[in-house]
């Protein structure tokens, strides 16, 4: 997170997303939406912001037992953190790739887990961080700066 | 600042003030002040929501009457193709174009039949694979209203076609010139309208500069006269010699009167179909987060069943439904009218693309500098919290979050809440009963501390 000081216009929403609560995703995505519209930032970085939340809370929902969303915006960035205590990620780089899914049966069956949320979260940050530990977790820091290029 | 005009109007006899269409508008765009529902202009999309919800019928769509006729020599009545299902069943389509001309219109032209023309230039579009899919139907005007507010990073997705009402307007008279004579400006092309929607679209239309129809009856205002002059028979003995039909229209156009009549008549890819302005929103926020892409086309309707169910129309959305479904079922299936060269010219000459961009309408933002809108949305935030959540809308907005924003806005005070303005009388109360208590020591006999101490 960046270092800002109490002066700097900052505000910080926070989700709490359970195992398999899908809707949190889109309803997160489309609250925080309302809200970077209201602060006048471009469609560009909303579209791309909006897209990061729902997939990163989709990540949670899907493979962690319990976790947290946090979306924290100053002047300079918008930042979204997502925690979990879930399985954590083995192979990072892999998980990376598109395609690549542990998603269960069950969740595919609902339509979700084809392997698209990292690599998605990827294309549309300017900054992304996974750490994860098996067994215990995952914390993921996706950066999308306000003065940031247009995605083709 | 630009103007707005709106179809949606307020009878101010008639609202008593009771915030119910407050809760109901999808843009947040009714106050009630000083006991009457006030329309923010700024966000209104004339959706007809608020004219669906309101009890006490204290909303309305202002459209013209009959007396426009008078305004031209000769006039062009253009039914939308919901209209049509506001019939008993047993009704035929002919009989219902007749009493048009029954009542003082000259001529008449299915806005079904330009709906055929939109479907073939849809259909072509979605071929070429240069486009972004999926694209959005153009034909609800309040759809693209809420887009502007709403969703403005989805515009570029939409058809880029002219509407079937103006469409319509603009071949009905150029055929009425080449027939008669009559100079263009002095043809009147009247839209019979489901919704306050499309009487805005005709005044201050998106997609062109000037539109060519000149006015729009409510469905609702010529129902009763077009169903006192059915099976009459037709008006004029020459066009009853040449025993010509004003029924030009097939299934295709018609069925769009309903939700699916657009993908129906578009019959390439892969087509969704939603209607209820919740749905349109839910949906425009799955598809703005980069979901349905393999979805080519999407008919989008403001009204529940789609225009069938606008606020103007007569019959439950439901029976309208089933009733237009049986008159298209009776009329069989007759030939295009239209050949497919004709189509494809029209296509390719390119006179029914839009000529103006649809843009965005940032209304919501808090303040233009990113900066001083954080400042701004830290004491939204702060204040939000410290509101009841009940969201009663007594306090005149439509939620408490929306009172904050007033507050920030500077239009509205924290003590316009019921609750908060309890808390402080309250306050107030208990200050009073202390200095009630207190007794000055000429009196102190009756002091009832001093009393029991005595």
């Amino acid at each position: 997170m960046a270092a800002s000081d109490a002066s700097t216009p900052q505000i910080t929403l926070e989700f709490p997303i359970e195992e398999k609560d899908f809707f949190m995703a889109g309803e997160s995505a489309s609250r925080v939406k309302k809200i970077l519209q209201q602060l006048g930032l471009g469609q560009d970085i909303i579209r791309r912001v909006a897209i990061i939340i729902y997939e990163a809370a989709m990540n949670v929902a899907i493979h962690g037992s319990h976790g947290q969303l946090e979306v924290h915006v100053d002047p300079v960035a918008i930042y979204v953190k997502t925690a979990d205590e879930g399985a954590g990620i083995p192979d990072i780089e892999l998980a990376m790739s598109e395609g690549f899914s542990t998603a269960s049966d069950e969740i595919r069956e609902m339509g979700f887990g084809a392997g698209m949320g990292l690599p998605n979260i990827k294309k549309n940050s300017d900054d992304l961080s996974v750490e994860s530990k098996i067994n215990e977790g995952t914390l993921l820091r996706a950066t999308v700066y306000l003065n940031s290029v247009p995605s083709p | 600042m630009m103007q707005y005009f709106h179809s949606v109007k307020l009878n101010v006899k008639k609202c008593i003030g009771c915030t119910i269409c407050i809760k109901h508008c999808p843009t947040e765009a009714i106050r009630v002040h000083d006991g009457k529902a006030a329309i923010m202009d700024e966000r209104c999309i004339d959706c007809g929501e608020c004219i669906k919800s309101c009890p006490h019928h204290a909303k309305y769509a202002h459209s013209d009457t009959l007396k426009k006729l008078s305004e031209y020599k000769y006039n062009i009545a253009l039914p939308d193709p919901s209209f049509f299902g506001q019939f008993k069943e047993g009704e035929n389509i002919e009989d219902i174009l007749q009493a048009f001309l029954h009542i003082g219109f000259d001529e008449v032209f299915e806005v079904s039949l330009a709906a055929e023309i939109v479907a073939y230039i849809v259909s072509q579009k979605l071929r070429s694979s240069k486009i972004k899919k999926p694209i959005f139907s153009t034909s609800c005007p309040a759809v693209l209203r809420l887009m502007q507010i709403k969703f403005p990073g989805l515009l570029e997705q939409t058809t880029q076609v002219l509407s079937p009402m103006e469409i319509a307007a603009r071949i009905a008279k150029d055929e009425a010139v080449k027939k008669t004579g009559i100079a263009y400006d002095e043809i009147g092309a009247i839209f019979i309208s489901p919704c306050p929607a499309k009487v805005t679209e005709a005044r201050q239309p998106i997609t062109t500069k000037h539109s060519a129809v000149n006015g729009v009856i409510g469905a609702h205002l010529i129902y009763r006269d077009i169903i006192k002059n059915l099976h009459k028979g037709p008006v004029d003995q020459e066009a009853q010699a040449q025993q010509r039909s004003l029924h030009k229209a097939t299934k295709k156009g018609m069925s769009w009167g309903y939700l699916t009549g657009e993908p129906q008549s578009i019959e390439v890819g892969t087509t969704l179909a939603v209607s209820g302005v919740q749905n349109v929103m839910s949906l425009l926020e799955e598809i703005e987060r980069g979901e349905l892409q393999d979805v080519d086309f999407i008919e989008m309707k403001v009204c529940d069943a789609g225009c069938v169910g606008g606020p103007l129309n007569i019959q439950n959305s439901f029976v309208g439904r089933v009733h237009l479904r049986g008159l298209i079922a009776r009329a069989g299936g007759q030939p295009s009218y239209y050949s497919e060269e004709e189509l494809r010219d029209m296509y390719g000459k390119g006179h029914f693309e839009s000529t103006e961009p649809i843009l965005p309408r940032p209304i919501m933002t808090l303040d233009e500098d990113v900066a001083m809108a954080l400042v701004k949305m830290e004491r939204l935030d702060q204040i939000t919290k410290e509101l009841p959540g009940l969201d009663c809308g007594a306090c005149g907005c439509p939620s408490c979050r929306a009172l904050a924003e007033d507050i920030i806005r500077g239009t509205a005070f924290e003590t316009d809440c019921v609750i908060k303005l309890r808390d402080r009388i309250k306050i107030l109360a208990q200050e009073i009963l202390y200095l009630a208590r207190i007794v000055p020591p000429s009196m102190a006999a009756d002091h009832p501390e001093k009393k029991e101490g005595a």
